[in-house]
């Protein structure tokens, strides 16, 4: 099990604040590909994949028990 | 208060301020960031701010890290609020203490640049007409270092 959070422009593209995929593992390509499948309009060329908090690769490998979390391009201060 | 925190309370600069302060420093900066009314001729009403607290945390931490690397012998306190902010209020309060002032201006200023870069906080402006969540960034710093 994969959970992911999501933020801002896409917490309300998909709806929910997070929800929990059924996957072993999977690159975060995969899961970026996943997202803009499932969502479509994701931006996933815009969107950065967090893993346990901490910014990942398009080639990193995401394990069942990882929290991830879409961070679209951020705008604080 | 935490040194490096997100709140859902309205900010109280003096908190940091004075956490950053001691014998050995003689100058503090303390930045405010204020939502602003116009914003290239379009008013805004009021934002709404939102984060991954967490590693927003996390990262506001990363950056007092990076600060005291560059800026040896500073302190560091940064905190951003979240939830609905109007017109005036503190977005976002950076205290930087050091025994010379010019480290604790560059420090400062350094850290609201990396604020924007790094930290996962976001910004949805509301107008009379309509809303937009604000942002623009880099895809995909460097790992672990978020590309200095």
């Amino acid at each position: 099990m994969i959970r992911v959070n999501y933020f801002a422009r896409l917490r309300e593209l998909a709806g929910k604040g997070g929800e929990t995929l059924e996957r072993d593992q999977m690159t975060v390509r995969e899961l970026l590909d996943w997202a803009e499948e499932t969502y479509p309009g994701f931006g996933k060329d815009d969107v950065q994949v967090a893993v346990n908090e901490e910014y990942a690769l398009p080639e990193d490998l995401i394990r069942s028990g990882d929290e991830c979390a879409f961070i679209p391009p951020v705008s604080g201060g | 208060m935490k040194p490096f925190e997100i709140t859902e309370e309205p900010i109280n600069p003096q908190d940091y301020a004075d956490y950053v302060l001691h014998t050995g420093a003689g100058a503090v900066t303390l930045f405010t960031g204020h939502v602003r009314e116009w914003t290239h001729g379009v008013r805004t009403v009021y934002l709404a701010y939102e984060a991954y607290v967490p590693m927003a945390e996390k990262k506001l931490a990363q950056i007092g890290a990076e600060m005291e690397a560059k800026w040896p012998g500073i302190r560091t306190a940064i905190a951003h609020r979240i939830g609905e902010l109007h017109l005036s209020d503190i977005a976002v309060v950076i205290a930087v203490s050091s025994p010379h002032r010019s480290a604790a201006y560059e420090a400062n200023e350094y850290a609201i640049e990396r604020i924007k870069e790094i930290v996962p906080i976001w910004k949805k402006e509301i107008w009379e007409d309509g809303q937009e969540w604000q942002g623009a960034q880099k895809k995909y710093p460097d790992k672990g270092a978020d590309a200095q």
